[in-house]
């Protein structure tokens, strides 16, 4: 059985909770089941915020987790407060344009992506959670590309020139980088 | 021989025999509501929400729909039936305890949404049911069975103007304090009761009429010392008068 | 077409709710809730229903009980807090009989506690939490599929037996998103008809009068007894659980909610090690499975009850078991839910302990 455990961590702001509703849902429209669980209360009004997504063939006893099997971390205080609880050959995706430091972990997957500069060049910084996004999938194949188009038109809309559009754009644009 | 009948009881009471004490107000105000029901033509579209107290049974007394709500919940259950039945016609009948010392939040922010509905306050300024405890609005010095020497600032701090609180709340609609001691207050409060029912009726917000009453037995009085009592102490704690009023003249 | 959404739990149970007919909602913000408050809010108005932010949750429950006295579907939604400050507003709306419906997404307790999910709301939903001799329905669902199928329930036996329903939810259920397929819209008007003895306004009728008052003992006796009657109909009617691979099952675990959906992981992972174990999952916690848990630890060598909580619904696991076999117990509480691996933990335990 296939499982997928991502917890995505970041600056309130740096759109981590959408980054998981879309990932959540794209698997739906691939009829696997999925689940979406915030960090909620007083640390989401302006602290860091995360969420755990969990994908399977299977129905999901958990919808949260000690032990992450994939962690995306956007900021500083996401890699120091999840790098340690990654399982062993885990994978952790960094945002290399915050994040100045390596992280101390070497018994797992490490991926830096520019995600700012790569969203900056699309016209919109704020998509940088989508060019991670990419990233990680193009790492795990957790849902394919269709099925995040057809999550992010269930979020946005299906017109050209959509939201949806840029998202994905920032989608390919992340996948890309990893697999140069 | 035919039989002219002069005076009968309003259709709105039920015929129940009230269980109140000789001398008791309560009896009186019951009347003149059911008066302003019939004469409003209100009746089969009327709800009523009796309160924990002396009028506790008031629900069995009035021929409408009721029931009797928790101890000074009584606007809020109103709120719920009035939200749900839009056309329909919702009073709470409340007394000082019920209304102004554990139902105050029910009360002001009831008041304050100017929910469509009436409330009638009866304050004789002391707890009848449980046995003559000191109410919200006991006066100062006076004594009950919880203020024994008589109730000082100090330890109870001073007697409630629910009037003059609630006539700053930008819900009210309608707003009286009256008595019922002499056929004129009779007058006055029947005629209080039916703009208060008609502000409802019109859509304009809360209304609440207040009546000063007596309580000859918990107060240690016959009927006629406390009608007294009433006029020389209590209405000069409670001014009688006209609050609030956005109804104008309906007649 | 069934058509599957993305939803979260609240907003889930909310617009559940609103297919289920309820068109009255009544209710207090409160953390981990707040979004069946908010969703209340923004629905209600498009489909021609009444919201009201209550003063508080002692304010709400009485707007409950007087929009249920009209015999129309009404809610609300809540937390732990706010659900003690109910409690005075349960027991006249269970003396009165009033259909309504309550969601409990329970926190961390006990007082302020935190907003964490826990399952530490169970004495006070199964066992009363209010005065007198009454009971509500309790439902827990375990996933937000069964939340939105349980709300519809929750109203349709609440019409019933004329009787409050609670569901109890948790943060965990009320906070997550998962796939959901939503049941039909159901028209208000063709909704059970209460007019025998609902407060609409008398019109050409008897008036009505409902409460949960009589001053004579041995009238009040009778009513208590009406009560009764009609709690033994719902233990004959309504009583539901799931079990999960137990037929052939050497040990038996036992969960509801959230709890119940984590166990399900844990039999897989424990049959993987060669540990035979099956689940039972009550989903009424009143009326409790009592016979049928029985039944389903026949032959067991254990039971493992597993909460979120210090151990509440493991008195009733053990009044269902008795003597029979070892019952024990594994929770955690304070807002924290057990993982799959410290249940396996526990079950190996129990298990070398048994052999």
């Amino acid at each position: 059985m296939k499982e997928h455990v991502l917890v995505a961590s970041g600056f309130g702001g740096q759109g981590i909770m959408l980054l998981g509703q879309i990932l959540a849902t794209a698997a739906m429209v691939e009829d696997k089941y999925s689940t979406w669980l915030p960090s909620y209360g007083p640390e989401m009004r302006g602290g860091t915020a995360n969420c755990t997504v969990v994908i399977s063939e299977e129905p999901i006893g958990s919808p949260v987790t000690d032990s992450p099997r994939q962690v995306i971390a956007m900021n500083i205080p996401s890699l120091i407060k999840f790098e340690k609880v990654i399982q062993q050959e885990g994978l952790l995706v960094l945002n290399s344009s915050v994040i100045d430091r390596d992280p101390e972990r070497d018994d797992v997957e490490i991926v830096r992506v520019e995600a700012n500069e790569i969203a900056e060049k699309l016209g919109n910084t704020r998509v940088a959670n989508m060019v991670i996004l990419g990233a990680f999938l193009a790492k795990t194949g957790a849902v394919s590309e269709e099925s995040i188009s057809k999550a992010l038109e269930m979020k946005f809309g299906s017109k050209k020139d959509s939201l949806a559009e840029l998202n994905m754009k920032a989608i390919r644009a992340g996948a890309e980088s990893v697999r140069k | 021989m035919s039989v002219l009948t002069t005076f009968k009881p309003p259709k709105a009471l039920s015929g129940k025999e009230f269980t109140y004490c000789p001398g008791c107000q309560h009896g009186t105000v019951h009347r003149l509501i059911a008066e302003v029901i019939d004469e409003l033509q209100i009746q089969g579209r009327t709800i009523m929400v009796a309160p924990v107290g002396c009028s506790v049974f008031a629900y069995e007394f009035f021929d409408v729909d009721g029931t009797v709500a928790a101890h000074g919940r009584a606007p809020a259950v109103a709120t719920g039936m009035k939200r749900a039945l839009k056309d329909s016609v919702v009073f709470t009948y409340q007394g000082d305890g019920d209304l102004a010392a554990i139902g105050t939040a029910e009360i002001v922010h009831a008041a304050n949404r100017g929910e469509k509905i009436t409330t009638i306050f009866i304050n004789n300024a002391i707890y009848g049911m449980t046995g003559g405890q000191m109410a919200p609005t006991t006066l100062l010095g006076m004594k009950t069975s919880t203020c024994p020497y008589g109730r000082t600032v100090e330890n109870d701090g001073y007697p409630v103007h629910v009037c003059e609180l609630l006539k700053e709340t930008g819900g009210i609609a309608y707003l009286e304090r009256t008595t019922v001691n002499t056929p004129q207050d009779i007058r006055k409060t029947r005629k209080a009761l039916r703009k208060a029912f008609t502000a409802q009726l019109k859509g304009l917000g809360f209304s609440l009429v207040e009546v000063l009453s007596t309580c000859p037995t918990n107060w240690g009085m016959n009927p006629i010392e406390a009608t007294e009592w009433l006029e020389e102490n209590l209405k000069r704690e409670f001014k009688v008068g006209l609050f609030v009023d956005k109804v104008g003249d309906d007649q | 077409m069934t058509e599957k959404t993305m939803v979260k739990g609240n907003e889930a149970m909310a617009e559940a709710a609103i297919r289920a007919g309820c068109r009255l909602y009544f209710g207090y913000p409160i953390t981990p809730q707040s979004e069946f408050t908010e969703y209340m809010a923004k629905r209600l108005p498009e489909v021609g229903g009444s919201f009201l932010q209550s003063e508080s949750e002692v304010s709400a429950v009485n707007m409950i009980y007087g929009a249920a006295c009209t015999g129309r579907r009404v809610l609300t939604s809540t937390s732990g807090p706010g659900f003690s400050l109910m409690q005075e507003g349960m027991s006249y709306i269970a003396g009165a009989e009033l259909p309504s419906v309550f969601v409990n997404v329970v926190r961390g307790g006990p007082g302020l506690g935190d907003i964490q999910p826990a399952q530490s709301d169970y004495f006070q939903a199964t066992k009363g939490g209010g005065h007198g001799d009454y009971h509500a329905v309790v439902l827990g669902p375990g996933t937000i599929q069964e939340a939105v199928e349980l709300i519809s329930d929750a109203f349709d036996i609440a019409d019933r037996y004329r009787t409050p329903v609670i569901v109890l939810a948790d943060g965990m259920l009320g906070q997550m998103m998962e796939p959901v397929i939503f049941g039909k819209y159901r028209d208000p008007d063709s909704l059970p008809d209460h007019s025998e003895w609902s407060l609409t306004g008398a019109g050409k009728r008897e008036p009505h009068k409902v409460t949960s008052f009589n001053i004579d003992p041995y009238e009040l006796e009778k009513m208590n007894m009406r009560y009764q009657a009609k709690y033994k109909e719902i233990i004959k009617n309504e009583t539901r659980y799931e079990t999960i691979r137990t037929e052939d099952a050497d040990y038996l675990l036992v969960g509801f909610g959230t709890m119940g959906r984590i166990l399900g992981s844990v039999i897989r992972q424990a049959r993987e090690q060669g540990i035979k174990v099956g689940l039972f999952r009550p989903i009424t916690l009143w009326p409790f499975p009592y016979d049928q848990l029985k039944k389903s630890a026949k032959g067991k060598k254990y039971v493992l009850d597993v909460e979120m909580s210090t151990g509440q619904m493991v008195e009733d696991v053990r009044l269902a078991v008795g003597d029979s076999l070892p019952v024990h117990f594994y929770g955690r509480t304070g807002g924290v839910v057990p993982n799959p691996e410290e249940v396996l933990q526990a079950l190996r335990k129990h298990t070398e302990e048994a052999e």
